[in-house]
């Protein structure tokens, strides 16, 4: 049989189902937020591992200029190496008939008489390469569709020099190219980079290996010790032209699939807490208000004989049903919204299956901070109510004591009529609860600010990288270092009106314990298309032998102005090079080191030589630019800053950064469910007075003046709490999004304050419109009624 | 101080004092109140507005506590007890009709009396008890449908359907017509006679001490006299 407080319970609850609806979905926000954060880390380390361990992706890749294939077998024989295996692999260009501009490439050979051992891939269409037939190829999925290509197609590729036309006979992914993004790029784009697979032998006569490889690939045995490994693999391989091993961290699809989860496991540790937090703090405001405002009924239980065990445990089921109601359906829309968000993963990272999983514990955490904060509420006011006797607790709360609050001065009362009057003295007799429900609406405020601040920063840092930091049109880069002359044949051709020569080293920059795989990039004294900028957004100009660091690679490797830094350069003569630091660099995209190209030229020992350059266009003129660029042998590349910027946007607006237009949205819903449960509080609050003032002749109108015009103070005065709060959460937050690939600055936007204003006020003037409504239905005889 | 055996006392204070706030603004509800209540008897109190008839109930009924001085039932000192003690001692012994009602709103006045009649050890059915007030087909209504003399029925209901050792009664019949009001005090003199319960009763009606055993008249936070009556009439021959 159910009890009579169940009955109470279930009645009570029904009684206030809008607000403890309100209540559910704040919490299941938060909770939403945890979940579906913490499952998309989940999935995607889970389904990177399996993925990787599938198509058995190497753990060493090795890059050497010419290594007969008897080397390999000395490398399989290194102490903790599984397996080993060579493999060709190289740079080409992909001629398109409709699209002037090559396209990038990079191919790669797979075994001809057995399977891959490591780097397999997965053929998602049509079939394996014939070894017996030289022009097949097995063309990556994602370029193939972006480009309309499939099987029984054909291609025609430049590769050392040499222009074929291939026969496509199947499409690929493979976990190498989990991120298939070109060298030197951050964001992928499937139009405008490819990944091809050719027989060894075929790849071989195309780039005169035959008999030998020019990538070691190395599989570690359970106990190998990978550095060891390296170093054993660069000592084999450095009298062959090695390059330097490195490890799968290092490889470039993995680097970014781990910053990636990396960046992704910071947020979710941040974000959700932040918007957790907030929805805990709302829910203890409204159960704390709740259970207050049943004080005489507690008294009463307590009068009947109920223990304090027994009425605390009525209450505790009360808050259970709502916060483990909110809690599981922030899990239910937490799993949903996660599998859509893998949507969204998927269409930058090309995993061939992602399945959403959430671990347990994010539910737990979620269920036990919605159980703790609600909880928590209750019992500080059982507790206050415990102490009164209840004799006390069930008689109506003591009329508030004037003697305390100031007398209105007569000019004063003259001034304000008698409503006004009622909402001033709430504030200055209540002042704390007038300053928690000010708290409440202003953390939700704050949120939103954080998270259009965070908005704003996006689009800021695209403006800032395209527009202030990177203004060529074109940027050309060269298979090889070349002398600076080859800058003349692309001055001359029609329509470049400005080329800057820069070249680019990778190297492994080091300081103490801290490394960094990167690069130099050597810029002219001068940059006007490819600059470096200080934070206040002054150009730092290239001097001397100081390198310039960006801010995120300084703080990586814990480095200042005037420290010496260690470049391992990981080409040419590969000289180790102790450069001092002169200053820091505000980028927000990837983590550039620059130095003057000649400095750099110097330490290199190769004066004169370029790696490519940056052009400004004649816009009209592209597509004959782009024809004589193509005819350039020595070309590796070409990239146009118009399809970066259209590919950044993309993926911060559509990709993985799509989460944040969620996140926006959740915060905007959270700021409306304070600002609504504060106002259904004032409206519980005051409803017998509500019903008094309209029984002695008070008009609707008159009536809920005084309830609207308490929501409209606490909401106006929410506003600078808000403003405040927003700063520190919007620093917190966009910490949490930033990567070492792009750091969100927080650019603290009038805007974003604006709009965050005036939706606490919209927010306000909806909650007073809906209650207000029930100021007009108020039965005055049941309220009235109902205490006495 | 041991009781003379003949009498035993339901309750017995030694110069219970109620001081509310402190200060200026400090009330004292009660001024050095000795009382002896032999078990078993109906116990009329009377007094003017604010005299601290209430507050001396809710200190006997165990839902309040005394400023300063010592109360007994039978031979426990309720003024020693904890919460916890204080709160056995409601739920075994103790039935209250207050002086404003005090109904769980969300709750019909059949599940308003099971609210007590659940955590009682020797309960009467809640059905039983509001036949015995007249409220058998307004059992399934909530407070708010009901009158101001109705609820005030349901209240009375709540409390003898514990079947109550003692039973304290602020204003029962305030918002009772006269015939209703008789038929209730019939009720709790059944109480007092089927249960030997000790019966307190507060009223403003003077009339009702004519059914009294005993008669209180509190004054100024004191009892200004305690009159054994010695000529008792029945509940239904009072005249009003
Ligand atoms: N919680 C309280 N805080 C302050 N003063 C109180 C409180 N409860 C009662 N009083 C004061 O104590 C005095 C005695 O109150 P009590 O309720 O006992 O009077 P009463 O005799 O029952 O009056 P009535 O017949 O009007 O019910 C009154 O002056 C009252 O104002
Ligand atoms: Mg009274």
């Amino acid at each position: 049989m159910v009890s009579s407080l169940d009955k109470k319970l279930g009645r009570d609850l029904w009684r206030i189902k809008g607000q403890a609806t309100a209540i559910a979905v704040v919490i299941a926000l938060g909770v939403l937020m945890l979940v579906m954060m913490d499952g998309l880390v989940n999935s995607l380390e889970a389904t990177r591992t399996a993925y990787y361990e599938r198509y058995r992706l190497a753990d060493i890749f090795a890059p050497v200029k010419r290594a007969p294939d008897h080397v390999i077998k000395e490398i399989a024989e290194i102490d903790g190496v599984n397996v080993a295996e060579g493999r060709i692999f190289g740079g080409a260009l992909i001629d398109l008939d409709d699209e002037p501009a090559p396209i990038r490439a990079q191919v790669a050979s797979l075994p001809d008489y057995h399977e891959a051992r490591l780097n397999d891939i997965y053929l998602t269409q049509g079939r394996a390469l014939d070894p017996t037939r030289k022009d097949e190829i097995i063309l990556l999925k994602a370029f193939a569709d972006a480009r309309d290509l499939g099987p029984g197609d054909q291609l025609s590729a430049t590769m050392n020099g040499a222009r074929r036309t291939f026969d496509i006979v199947g499409l690929a992914q493979s976990p190498e190219f989990l991120y298939a993004v070109a060298p030197g790029e951050i964001v992928p784009d499937d139009r405008s980079f490819a990944v091809f697979w050719m027989s060894r032998e075929a790849l071989g006569a195309a780039f005169d290996l035959d008999g030998a490889f020019n990538e070691a690939l190395v599989q570690i045995g359970r106990n190998g010790d990978i550095l060891s490994v390296i170093d054993q693999v660069d000592r084999l391989l450095e009298p062959y032209g090695g390059v330097g091993a490195y490890g799968l961290e290092d490889q470039l699809s993995n680097r970014f699939v781990s910053e990636e989860i990396s960046g992704l496991r910071i947020s979710a540790r941040t974000v959700p807490s932040v918007f957790l937090f907030v929805a805990a703090f709302l829910l203890y405001i409204v159960i704390s208000r709740i259970v207050q405002s049943e004080r005489e009924q507690i008294g009463l239980l307590k009068a009947f004989g109920y223990s304090g065990a027994e009425v605390s445990l009525h209450y505790f089921k009360f808050t259970l049903v709502i916060a483990v109601a909110g809690a599981a359906l922030g899990c239910i829309f937490g799993v949903l919204s996660g599998r859509g968000m893998v949507e969204l993963y998927l269409i930058y990272y090309k995993f061939p299956f992602l399945v959403f999983s959430v671990d347990p514990t994010a539910f737990a955490v979620g269920l036990a901070v919605s159980i703790f904060s609600a909880t928590i509420g209750g019992i500080l006011v059982l507790r206050q109510v415990f102490a009164l006797t209840p004799a006390v607790a069930m008689r109506p709360p003591a009329p508030a004591d004037f003697s305390k609050s100031i007398a209105f001065s007569d000019a004063f009362k003259r001034f304000l009529d008698q409503p006004s009057r009622m909402v001033l003295r709430r504030f200055i007799r209540q002042p704390w609860r007038a300053a928690v429900a000010t708290i409440g609406i202003g953390a939700g405020m704050a949120l939103s600010i954080s998270m259009l601040t965070v908005l704003a920063s996006f689009d800021e840092i695209v403006d800032i990288n395209f527009s202030v930091i990177n203004r060529g049109d074109v940027t050309v880069s060269f298979i090889e270092p070349l002398a600076d002359k080859t800058l003349f044949e692309l001055k001359r051709i029609p329509g470049v009106s400005e080329v800057e020569p820069f070249r680019s080293v990778p190297a492994i920059l080091r300081h103490g314990r801290q490394k960094h795989r990167g690069g130099l990039s050597g810029l002219i004294v001068e940059p006007r298309l490819n600059r470096a900028m200080a934070t206040d957004r002054s150009q730092i100009m290239m001097r001397g032998d100081g390198i310039i660091l960006a801010k995120a690679l300084s703080d990586k490797l814990g480095i200042e102005p005037g420290d010496m830094l260690t470049v391992e350069v990981r080409n040419g003569r590969r000289p180790v090079l102790e450069l001092p630091v002169a200053s820091i660099a505000e980028t927000l995209i990837g983590a550039p080191a620059y130095i003057e190209l000649g400095a750099l030229n110097r330490a290199m020992k190769e004066p004169y030589r370029v790696s490519g350059a940056y052009l400004r266009i004649d816009s009209s003129k592209r597509d004959s630019i782009y024809k004589a660029i193509k005819n350039m042998p020595a070309v590796a590349g070409v990239s146009r800053k118009e399809a970066e910027r259209e590919a950044l946007v993309k993926v911060m607006n559509e990709g993985a950064g799509g989460m944040r237009f969620v996140m926006a949205a959740i915060a905007g819903v959270i700021t409306f469910g304070i600002v609504y449960n504060s106002a259904r509080i004032a409206f519980a609050e005051r409803e017998r007075d509500l019903a008094s003032l309209r029984v002695i002749g008070f008009t609707r109108g008159e009536a809920s003046f005084v309830l609207l015009g308490e929501i409209a103070i606490i909401s106006l005065l929410a506003l600078p709490v808000g403003i405040f709060l927003g700063q520190f959460l919007a620093i917190a937050i966009s910490a949490g999004f930033s990567t070492e690939l792009y750091q969100i600055p927080v650019y603290y936007s009038r805007t974003s304050y604006a709009t965050a204003a005036l939706a606490v006020l919209a927010a306000a003037c909806v909650s007073g419109w809906l209650v207000s409504r029930d100021v007009d239905k108020l039965s005055l005889v049941e309220c009235l009624k109902s205490r006495e | 101080m041991t009781p003379p055996p003949s009498i035993r006392h339901a309750f017995r204070s030694e110069g219970v004092t109620k001081v509310y706030g402190s200060g200026p603004a400090a009330v004292h509800a009660l001024r050095g109140v000795d009382l002896e209540v032999p078990q078993g008897e109906i116990v009329v109190v009377l007094g003017p507005s604010g005299s601290g008839k209430s507050t001396m109930l809710n200190i006997l009924g165990g839902i309040d506590r005394v400023t300063d001085g010592k109360v007994w039932f039978l031979d426990e000192e309720l003024t020693a007890m904890n919460d916890a003690a204080l709160t056995q001692y409601r739920r075994r012994h103790v039935g209250f009709v207050f002086q404003f009602y005090n109904l769980m709103p969300s709750l019909t006045a059949r599940e308003n009396v099971e609210l007590v009649t659940e955590i009682a050890d020797n309960p009467m059915d809640a059905g039983e008890a509001l036949e015995l007030v007249g409220l058998t087909d307004r059992a399934d209504h909530f407070p708010a449908q009901l009158s101001g003399g109705e609820q005030q029925r349901v209240a009375i209901a709540r409390a003898i359907a514990k079947q109550p050792e003692v039973l304290f009664c602020d204003e029962p019949t305030g918002a009772l017509d006269s015939h209703t009001g008789r038929a209730v005090l019939r009720v709790l003199k059944g109480v007092n006679e089927k249960l030997g319960a000790t019966v307190m009763i507060i009223t403003h009606a003077a009339a009702t001490a004519q059914m009294a055993d005993r008669v209180i008249k509190f004054a100024d936070g004191q009892i200004r006299d305690n009159i054994v009556n010695t000529s008792k009439v029945l509940p239904e021959n009072i005249e009003w």
